[in-house]
């Protein structure tokens, strides 16, 4: 059975030309890039060169670039780093509800540890009001952390905007890029950000390759402590094959970044129209400011994992923010936070187009999705309107 | 992460769909997720003789509506009354622990449509 891949958000296929690029890393050129001999003069040098593009795709410095593992990592490093090197100035972090969980937890992590957060509300496009960050700053204000572009339901935020309060504050302001570098075009120096975090696989790198951009002259504690990689902010051997990766696939991104926006747009707009002809299915997210392959619903009086099942049966992958298909039975904090209720929260579906999605493979989903909702309706009991819904089963907001 | 059978019992279910003359009907709502399943039965004698169900909710759920309303046709309202989560899990070859409370949902229903119909014939 063809498959189609409408799951971009999660993760990318490894770009044929990237894996090239990292072969020889992982065979004859293994050497450890501290070490002084050949191999591991070559490796320091292809870690260097992969520095460099990684750098160029968000227009920072390569010695702005420190290599993580992970997107996860780079947040966490962004929001520990920061408050335990400027905690002397105050104790105060100001994030959003719909940051990744990644930055959600270390929030948490940092409030039990003494810090004060506040997690500032969305408008229902899941925008950030920039007049909230500004109400919300104390004295003790030291760091914003705002996401870039929400993975859930495609928003960009007004990253520029928050980025002038900052400045006029000396504040630090990092912002999680994972959803955005590679799909957007994304400039540090046009942002105003401070930190920004972003990750390989979201670009046709391999996983295990990310990195946060801190710029030049900022002072951040390190979350590993070790040898001198990565300046001696973030000791470990380096995964030289994944780094080189990641800087193989950062100038791909480079090089193709409009030409690839444009064409899943393009497709993600037939998507989107198509899906709102059917009844009772409603775009989450805003209609405009959103990433370019990204399309979200809500789709009522069926559930999510329901229609994932079916739709997986049928080939395509995508994902959802519905209680019944996360491991802890909640609805997603994104789709709460834009006021979805609970109930049509549980027929949230994500789908995200990337650089193979091809117009047959649109046409086919097209044509199946409207089946597969039907046929869910078929089964669901309210397939006449939330009769009886109210008070008797969408009391559980967690 | 499901079983053959449950898949089975999600992509086709059996029973689907409301009875407009059925002897007893349960509704039972999802405290955990939010979801809700109907179970319709049709009584004749002190045993089952048809049952249909609507659901709202993950796959679990509508494999096991579809698997209770088919183990309970035929049998008598006491042995009805016997099927619990567990049982019905394992009529569905299990199901992933985090989905064990979808079975209890099929199980509540099905009690609630007997206890609906006994009501409703006055005993
Ligand atoms: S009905 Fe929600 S997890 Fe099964």
């Amino acid at each position: 059975m063809k498959t189609i891949y409408l799951d971009h958000v999660a993760t990318n296929p490894l770009h044929p030309e990237v894996l090239e690029a990292m072969l020889p890393y992982f065979r004859e050129l293994y050497g450890n890039p501290l070490s002084i001999y050949e191999p591991g003069l070559k490796a320091r040098e292809a870690i260097e060169k992969a520095r460099e593009s990684t750098a160029a795709l968000i227009n920072a410095k390569p010695k702005e670039i420190i290599f993580t593992a992970s997107g996860a990592e780079a947040n966490n490093f962004a929001l520990k780093g920061i408050a335990y090197a400027n905690q002397n100035k105050g104790k105060h972090i100001i994030v959003s509800k719909i940051e990744h969980h990644s930055v959600l937890n270390t929030a948490r992590f940092l409030e039990k540890s003494g810090f004060a957060v506040t997690y500032l509300p969305v408008d229902k496009y899941g925008l950030i009001n920039p007049e909230d960050v500004e109400k919300a700053l104390t004295k003790e204000t030291i760091l914003i952390s705002i996401i870039h572009a929400s993975p859930e339901i495609g928003a960009i935020e007004p990253i520029v905007e928050i980025s002038r309060i900052a400045k006029q504050k000396g504040l630090i302001l990092h912002t999680d890029a994972v959803a955005s570098v590679g799909n957007i075009p994304v400039d540090v120096q046009a942002l105003g950000v401070d930190l920004l975090s972003f990750t390989a696989h979201q670009f046709y790198g391999p996983k295990g390759a990310a990195a946060l951009y801190v710029r030049e002259g900022g002072r951040i504690v390190p979350l590993i402590y070790g040898g001198i990689q990565e300046g001696g902010r973030r000791a470990g051997t380096e995964n030289v094959p994944a780094i080189v990766g990641m800087g193989k696939a950062a100038e791909l991104a480079k090089r193709d970044l409009q030409k690839r926006m444009d064409r899943v747009k393009v497709l993600r707009d037939k998507l989107i129209t198509n899906a709102l002809k059917t009844e009772k299915v409603l775009l989450t997210g805003p209609p405009e400011k959103r990433l370019p392959g990204h399309a979200s619903f809500v789709v009522e009086y069926i559930e999510g994992e329901a229609m994932l099942l079916l739709l997986a049966a049928k080939g395509i992958y995508s994902a959802s923010g519905s209680a019944c298909s996360s491991k802890a039975l909640k609805a997603s904090p994104v789709l709460i936070s834009i006021g979805i209720p609970a109930h049509l929260a549980q027929g949230s579906v994500v789908f995200t187009l990337g650089e193979e999605t091809t117009e047959e493979d649109i046409n086919y989903f097209n044509e199946t999705f409207p089946q597969i909702i039907s046929r869910l309706r078929g089964i669901s009991p309210y397939a006449k309107g939330w009769e009886g819904m109210e008070g008797s089963s969408c009391t559980v907001q967690k | 992460m499901y079983s053959a059978k449950v898949m089975d019992h999600f992509t086709n279910p059996r029973n689907v769909g409301e009875m407009p003359d059925a002897d007893g009907i349960g509704t039972e709502g999802n405290p955990v997720c939010g979801d809700v399943m109907k179970i319709y039965i049709k009584v004749s004698d002190d045993k089952i003789t048809d049952a249909k169900f609507q659901t709202f909710g993950c796959g679990a759920a509508i494999a096991v509506s579809s698997m209770v309303t088919e183990m309970v046709k035929g049998l008598t309202l006491d042995e009805a009354l016997k099927i619990t989560k567990a049982s019905l899990a394992e009529a569905l070859d299990g199901l992933p622990p985090q989905k064990m409370h979808c079975s209890n949902l099929g199980a509540d229903a099905l009690h609630k449509a007997i206890e609906d119909y006994k009501v409703k014939q006055g005993k």
